[in-house]
């Protein structure tokens, strides 16, 4: 779309656009093909000399039983971020919105964990989850029986760092249905209330549906928060361990390429994900967004 | 609300200060843990009267961990990454927006493909562009045989490597990063909202595209740069993997990064006063400009993500 009155000229937008161009091409083109290529290629660790191998490392990554592993892990970690921190962060705020005094503070001391960075929420969790010093640690082990112990056991370290990524996530889904609970209109909910629907019976049926856009959203926004922002938090909390039940797929690449420099399985593993992000946004695009009614 | 409910009202605010409680909790856990000493620290449970070692630990982990240095480092990197993506991204929507012109829907379509592509899926080739920014042209050059054409015409011998490393630098930090589809989009969606009178009215009288941007456009897109700057300010000073890996000096390790090498390991003094003590000072500036900002934060993230 362009404005009806535009100006004219030769060279000036062209000039505009050239440095978006530039960041654009030399790094998410020029990247993406290189990967692309990569990702056919099979190299020795050093780099020195590849073969072109066509679709052999992609064969290879889906007959990997700790490929696929990696996929059901982050498929069951992102699910569980998702699941916890939108209904924490649905709760809190239609808590939020009923509460009638102390509005703004009650928000500022709910949105501030935004801004801390999924690594050191990842520290902070790591010391309340600590096996021998954390006080939660302490409170599972003595009130649910657990031995608990994420160092040892895998599933341990996945509740350990759900928690430490869902935590920092319960804020942002907190903004979001706030803005949704406030674009409903009060006469809805008077108009219900006036035919003898409590408050629980007008929040299932009323408030509930009419939240359903964001409700969307926030699950595709979330899933992508735990496939890829969350690399901090496992890095610093777990490094993908114990056996690898904690390696999702972007820390994967990240072992994989840099670590165990495994280049042309690393960039078709990086290959996958983009793949898989462009499904996500072409949904999102195609279903989401034409349901969604945002304020106003 | 509708009806007086004084159980259910009871319940909202006990819930609410739960909520406060649970979600403040590690913070608070964190900042009492950095005020104690080692012995109190790694008591089992950690006892939850604040201790009066908080300056000692603090300047212990400030000296330990170079947090000086990484958090200078932090913040030219995320001031760089804010001013660099309004920059370059509000130009560029003006230009799409603005102007008719022979590739504006390639251009466009190409920038929008970009939009939900984050820096983690390509990291392995955007690491090698950041070692050699030039190796596009390195390849086009050896792709055109200008090393024997050159050689040919001059008589000599002749070759030329184009290399410029962006590893272990602050451009090697903040330009990849710059490079996002999402403020361009932001933007473009705000300048289709600008009334096409001023637009008309400006060039009636005779203004050129340049003053138009700096006299009306610019005042207009005041808020919207506002809230991009907190949005921004906070993702840039909170990222993680593309200064792990571009970064291998220590004096370059941005803060985040860095608070790794307090963390105690199996073997070493369970040291968690200092590591905790770190972890709240360095998380600091973000949360202040969230909450200083709280307005623009609140409408920055909404229009953002929509």
């Amino acid at each position: 779309m362009i404005k009806r009155s535009f100006f004219k000229s030769k060279y000036l937008p062209y000039l505009l656009i050239f440095p978006q161009m530039v960041v654009t091409l030399t790094f998410f083109y020029w990247p993406a093909i290189q990967g692309i290529f990569q990702s056919f290629l099979l190299s020795d660790p050093f780099g020195r000399r590849s073969q072109f191998v066509w679709f052999y490392n992609y064969i290879e990554l889906f007959t990997d039983p700790l490929y696929l592993k990696s996929i059901f892990i982050t498929f069951t970690f992102s699910i569980a971020v998702a699941f916890v921190s939108i209904s924490l962060g649905l709760f809190i705020a239609s808590m939020a919105n009923r509460a009638l005094r102390a509005k703004a503070l009650i928000r500022t001391m709910l949105i501030w964990p935004y801004a801390v960075a999924p690594a050191i929420s990842g520290i902070m969790w790591l010391f309340l989850l600590h096996p021998s010093y954390g006080i939660v640690a302490l409170g599972i082990k003595k009130w649910l029986g657990v031995n608990w112990n994420p160092v040892l056991y895998g599933s341990d370290a996945m509740v350990m760092i759900v928690m430490a990524s869902a935590w920092k996530q319960v804020s942002y889904n907190f903004v979001f249905f706030m803005a949704g609970l406030q674009a409903i209109p009060k006469s809805l909910i008077e108009a219900s209330a006036i035919d003898g629907a409590g408050p629980f019976r007008r929040f299932w049926t009323i408030t509930f549906p009419l939240l359903s856009p964001t409700f969307f959203f926030l699950t595709v926004m979330n899933i992508i928060y735990s496939f890829f922002e969350t690399f901090g938090i496992i890095h610093t909390v777990t490094q993908g361990g114990p056996g690898g039940s904690t390696n999702i797929l972007v820390y994967k690449v990240y072992q994989d390429g840099f670590v165990g420099l495994n280049l042309g399985s690393s960039a078709a593993q990086s290959v996958v994900l983009m793949s898989l992000i462009m499904v996500i946004t072409f949904l999102q695009f195609r279903f989401v967004e034409k349901k969604v009614q945002y304020s106003g | 609300m509708v009806e007086k409910t004084p159980l259910l009202d009871f319940f909202t605010y006990a819930f609410l200060i739960l909520g406060i409680f649970v979600v403040g909790f590690p913070i608070i856990y964190s900042l009492i843990a950095a005020t104690l000493p080692l012995e109190e620290v790694s008591k089992i449970p950690m006892p939850l009267i604040p201790g009066d070692q908080f300056m000692v630990n603090m300047k212990e982990a400030w000296s330990r961990g170079n947090l000086g240095a990484q958090i200078l480092n932090s913040f030219i990197m995320a001031s760089g990454i804010t001013i660099g993506k309004i920059t370059v991204s509000m130009i560029g929507a003006f230009s799409i927006v603005y102007f008719d012109y022979r590739f504006r829907i390639v251009i466009f379509a190409s920038v929008f493909c970009t939009l939900m592509l984050p820096v983690e899926v390509r990291i392995l080739p955007t690491y090698e562009m950041a070692a050699n920014v030039l190796s596009p042209l390195q390849v086009l050059w050896d792709f055109l045989h200008l090393d024997s054409l050159i050689s040919w015409f001059s008589g000599h011998d002749i070759s030329v490597t184009l290399n410029w490393c962006l590893l272990d630098s602050y451009t090697g930090l903040i330009l990849p990063l710059v490079a996002s589809a999402t403020c361009t989009f932001l933007f473009r969606q705000f300048f289709l909202t600008v009334p096409e009178e001023l637009c008309e009215a400006a060039k009636i009288d005779g203004a050129s595209p340049m003053m138009f941007f700096r006299k009306i456009l610019f005042p207009l897109s005041k808020t919207n740069i506002a809230a991009l700057v907190v949005i921004e300010f906070v993702y840039g000073y909170n990222q993680y993997l593309w200064p792990l890996l571009v970064t291998t000096n220590p004096k370059m390790t941005t803060a985040v990064i860095g608070l790794q090498n307090l963390i105690p390991q199996a073997d070493d003094l369970p040291e968690w006063n200092l590591a905790l003590g770190a972890a709240v000072l360095v998380m600091l500036p973000p949360v202040l400009v969230v909450l200083f900002m709280q307005r623009w934060f609140v409408k920055g993230l909404i229009e953002k993500e929509k």
